[in-house]
């Protein structure tokens, strides 16, 4: 019986090893440039995480097809972190060290994010960071392709302080209990004092993860809401969304009435959802599916035939979103500035990345700033329809600068975020010079 | 002089002219024009000018417009190059002129479709109301009057005068007079002045409150603005009468809340109280069983939309037994081949079921894909209703306390009026005599385990209605549901009903004052300490049964 099981075992090793051994072996003749994909594949940030990694590769094949990078092939190494923000930072390192990759794309979530910052800056590596977050940051090796809060929360308030957005006079700020919703909302609250709007008119929520019963907090709300035309900023965390919806709808808030605008709501986190309560309600991104460009409808497409192609799960309901769009924008920035640089050596294609442009699905011409290694971006504001999708009902004039360091936050306002010759300091009060 | 008759002549000419033509405007044909010229201004791509044309429709006020504008705040509006208006039907396959009602030739993807946003859909919604007051159904009518209440203005007055004048119905007419008396606040008779105050605190609504505070309020120089004391001091009393009633209403409305978290909190761990409570397995894979229950009601749901979409309304009726049987069979699959082998070691029976847990977990994603499915609620468990101003009954609360009534009642039933239901029984309070009366102990652990999982399934039905159905659904109930039986007390049912209750109810009496982030640390702080005075829960098993 026990010899029986030893066999069973070297068998699945032996098996297991063939599997895994013989086509990296015949990789290993191939020279490649070998990129990092560090997004969660399990856990609870699989659900917007996942399509990032496909957009991803879709972007590296595009590249491969194309003739690749410097007459070499590009070769994704993909790690799942399971959604384990500790094990973010493991899988960051065996990127760096083990696979020595020249760039890693990755991360969702603040706390991720933050988790593997110091294992970039030991090591020297590259992160491309694709998602919209709260700012009060500017590190040396992240290139951030998401939206700092100027280009995101900013100008959605502006727009529901607008006559067009309702004209509110009161806000409520409601969010879940981490770091991106308490930052975003004090940059908030100090953009609105700054507006003259009181705290009074200021009602400000947080609920923990995974919060599933909104009746007071909605009960709240309409209370808050009786004297003054009022507006709801909604930072809650992907899958509290829907109870939260539900509840407004269920309770006869309409969207004409009190509209919620949300920063973490998009076509992806709208796939899942029966969108009827949520139809007038708003989100704003710096990309829409629905935008109606050239290069738009060449992204989708292709991601439609690359869905096919790979028979990704979803089929043709996969759609493009926000961070999708940064990641692919990352990418190709990425490839652009290794071609020019000719190597792929993190210091030299750091220099190479600002003022680096790419015309993007958003339709607009995009540029890297040098100084903060944020993008400048369009900001569209949209309406969510029966479909989930989106209908555009504000955009700005072109796109804005990032601005890392909140100008409303007295302590930020100080910083500069400047990492061009003579500086050496994205986060600092005082010059520093080389 | 000659030269001046002459022109007096021409000026008088001129003016019969223009008279002429005038009456010809007030004619009926030129207002039909005056209505399509507003109408096709619905179709335009400048939101500026959907809202002009939205607002000249009310000016207009004939009811010809009102399927238009209905279209167009669903999106169904459709506009040619021409400038004609199309409504289309409901899947999209034709459309029809929005005033004769000619069918479209064309293609209807070349059509444009009018994007409007919120400010838009407010004009239209007012505008609608005015138009609907003409409505020949009291029930329109009523909601029309109800918005026109809510949102006053000062221009509607005269209409809502001659609508209250015409009006028979006693429901609209109460609507209507509130609405006309928000229009006189500032109105130069004081008996009107009057009449408002007391319509509004006798509407018992919050909102108009800085209305009344208007009413109180002094100007730059010290002096009421109000010249009356008489209209003063009904408005303060007013402001009272409604403080009082808001409070009445806040107190019931946090008791509903309470119930209503309560239940779902009970129906989450109900069937963790039979695994748990009365097998005594700590069951780590309780949340999985409410998340299979979740997606049996999905799959039924997609069944009825893709084979039986005229009864889709009654899909959840439908999916109640296969939420109960699908988990049941797993639960049952369970017990035989892993759990039963684990009785009697706590430790491993719980590592095992969490072991379960994960691998249910990573097969539900295989099988359905790591986002979340749409579980959409049927209309009829939708909305609310009202019970008087500021008490508004949601109809899925409503649904998921009686279902957990139900579930409840089930339960007792089972356990207490069949043989099964004795036999668990006295397997509970002893293996080993139940074991010598002739009862399979082994098969009624396994009917045990499959009713308890069952259960959850049940639980995950409800869920589904007010939550994401996502595979991790159970891993955010299954510490609820712990607190709740350990609270409860373990081995009776009647504690975990109390214990839910119990719970839901705090929590909701807490949460105005601390909000939901210290409310629920208040909640589990209170547990420990209860615990801490008395581990055997709410109820406890008495005498030798507590040992066994």
């Amino acid at each position: 019986m026990r010899q029986k099981m030893w066999l069973f075992c070297l068998c699945t090793i032996l098996a297991v090893s063939i599997v895994w051994g013989v086509p990296k072996m015949a990789h290993a003749k191939e020279d490649t440039i070998k990129v990092g994909i560090l997004h969660s594949l399990s856990g609870t940030m699989a659900i917007s995480e996942t399509s990032l990694k496909d957009v991803a590769l879709m972007a590296i094949e595009e590249i491969n097809q194309n003739g690749g990078l410097l007459g070499k092939k590009i070769e994704p190494i993909v790690v799942d972190p399971a959604s384990n923000w500790p094990l973010f930072a493991e899988k960051a390192r065996e990127l760096l060290e083990k696979h020595k990759v020249a760039v890693v794309f990755g991360c969702w979530t603040s706390v991720s994010r933050k988790s593997v910052l110091p294992v970039f800056e030991e090591l020297n590596g590259l992160l491309f960071y694709p998602v919209q977050y709260e700012g009060e940051e500017c590190s040396y090796n992240v290139f951030y392709t998401g939206a700092a809060p100027n280009q995101q929360a900013i100008p959605a308030v502006e727009y529901l302080m607008s006559e067009d957005g309702g004209g509110a006079k009161r806000f409520v700020l409601l969010g879940t209990d981490y770091v991106y919703p308490r930052t975003t909302n004090k940059i908030l609250r100090a953009f609105l004092h700054s507006k003259g709007i009181s705290d009074e008119d200021i009602l400000e929520m947080y609920t923990p993860f995974g919060h599933s019963d909104y009746q007071t907090i909605v009960a709240k709300i309409k209370k808050f809401a009786a004297s003054k035309p009022t507006a709801v900023i909604s930072t809650i965390n992907g899958d509290s969304n829907v109870p939260f919806y539900k509840e407004l709808a269920n309770q006869g808030i309409k969207a004409e009435d009190i509209p919620v605008i949300a920063f973490s709501v998009g076509e992806e986190e709208l796939r899942g959802i029966d969108t009827k309560p949520l139809v007038g309600h708003l989100a704003a991104w710096n990309y829409f599916m629905s935008i109606d460009s050239k290069e738009n409808k060449e992204f989708i497409k292709k991601w439609k035939a690359y869905v096919k192609k790979h028979n990704l799960p979803g089929g043709d309901k996969r759609v493009t979103n926000d961070p999708m769009e940064a990641t692919y924008i990352g990418i190709n920035m990425w490839a652009q500035a290794v071609r020019q640089a000719g190597t792929t050596d993190v210091d030299a294609v750091r220099q190479a990345m600002g003022y680096q442009q790419f015309k993007a699905p958003s339709g607009y011409e995009i540029r890297m700033d040098p100084k903060n290694h944020h993008l400048h971006k369009p900001v569209f504001i949209g309406e969510i329809r029966e479909d989930g999708q989106f209908d555009i009902v504000w955009q700005t004039p072109g796109p804005i600068r990032a601005e890392p360091w909140s100008r409303y936050i007295p302590d930020s306002a100080k910083k500069v975020a400047d990492w061009t010759y003579p500086w050496v300091c994205g986060n600092c009060e005082k010059p520093k010079y080389k | 002089m000659k030269y001046y008759k002459n022109t007096t002549i021409v000026i008088i000419l001129i003016g019969l002219l223009l008279q002429l033509f005038a009456v010809n405007v007030n004619a009926a044909p030129t207002t039909n024009m005056e209505l399509s010229q507003a109408l096709a201004g619905l179709g335009a791509k400048s939101r500026k000018k959907i809202i002009n044309s939205v607002k000249k429709l009310g000016q207009i006020g004939d009811p010809a417009a009102i399927p238009a504008l209905e279209a167009l705040q669903e999106r169904k509006l459709r506009a040619d190059a021409n400038g004609r208006i199309y409504i289309i039907n409901d899947d999209g396959t034709s459309a029809k002129e929005a005033l004769t009602g000619e069918t479209y030739t064309g293609a209807i993807d070349d059509l444009y479709t009018p994007i409007i946003n919120n400010r838009v859909r407010r004009v239209i919604k007012t505008v609608l109301a005015r138009l609907k007051l003409k409505s020949s159904d009291p029930e329109v009518r009523l909601l029309a009057a109800k918005h026109l209440a809510k949102n006053p203005r000062e221009d509607a007055s005269k209409e809502i005068q001659t609508a209250l004048e015409k009006e028979t119905n006693d429901e609209v007419r109460e609507a209507l007079a509130l609405a006309l008396a928000l229009t006189q606040i500032d109105s130069p008779r004081k008996d009107q002045r009057l009449q408002t105050i007391k319509t509004i605190a006798e509407s018992g609504n919050l909102k108009f409150i800085p209305l009344l505070k208007g009413v109180l309020a002094k100007d730059s120089t010290g002096n009421f603005i109000e010249p009356d004391a008489e209209v003063r001091k009904a408005a303060s009393k007013a402001i009272k009468a409604i403080k009082r009633h808001m409070l009445l209403i806040s107190t019931i409305r946090n008791l509903f809340y309470g119930l209503s978290l309560g239940s779902v909190l009970l129906l989450a761990a109900l069937g963790l109280a039979i695994t748990f409570g009365l097998m005594g397995v700590i069951n780590m894979a309780h949340g999985e069983m409410l998340m299979l229950g979740a997606y049996s009601t999905y799959i039924i749901q997609e069944i009825f939309k893709n084979f039986l979409p005229g009864l889709f309304e009654w899909y959840i009726i439908a999916s109640i037994p296969v939420a109960f049987i699908v988990p049941a069979v797993v639960g049952m699959i369970l017990e035989r081949t892993i759990i039963r082998h684990l009785y009697g070691r706590p430790l491993e029976t719980l590592l095992a079921t969490w072991g379960i847990s994960l691998m249910l977990i990573q097969t539900v994603r295989l099988i359905f894909g790591a986002q979340n499915v749409e579980v959409s609620n049927p209309s009829w468990l939708s909305g609310g209703f009202q019970i008087t101003q500021g008490l508004l009954l949601t109809n899925n609360r409503i649904s998921i306390i009686l279902f957990a009534v139900f579930v409840v009642f089930l339960v007792w039933l089972l356990l207490n009026r069949t043989p099964l239901g004795l036999m668990v029984r006295a397997v509970t309070q002893s293996r080993s005599t139940a074991s010598a009366m002739g009862i399979l102990t082994s098969r009624i652990d396994m009917w045990t385990f499959g009713l308890g999982s069952g259960i959850a399934g049940l639980g995950g039905l409800a869920l589904s209605q007010i939550g994401n159905v996502g595979p991790e659904l159970g891993q955010s109930y299954i510490v609820d549901s712990f607190m709740v039986v350990v609270l409860g007390g373990v081995g009776k049912i009647a504690g975990t009903v109390f214990g839910a209750f119990g719970l839901g109810i705090i929590n909701k009496f807490l949460e105005p004052f601390t909000g939901a982030v210290l409310g629920k640390i208040f909640v589990l702080v209170f547990i420990i300490l209860f615990i801490q005075k008395r581990p055997q829960g709410i109820f406890a098993l008495k005498g030798r049964l507590a040992d066994g």
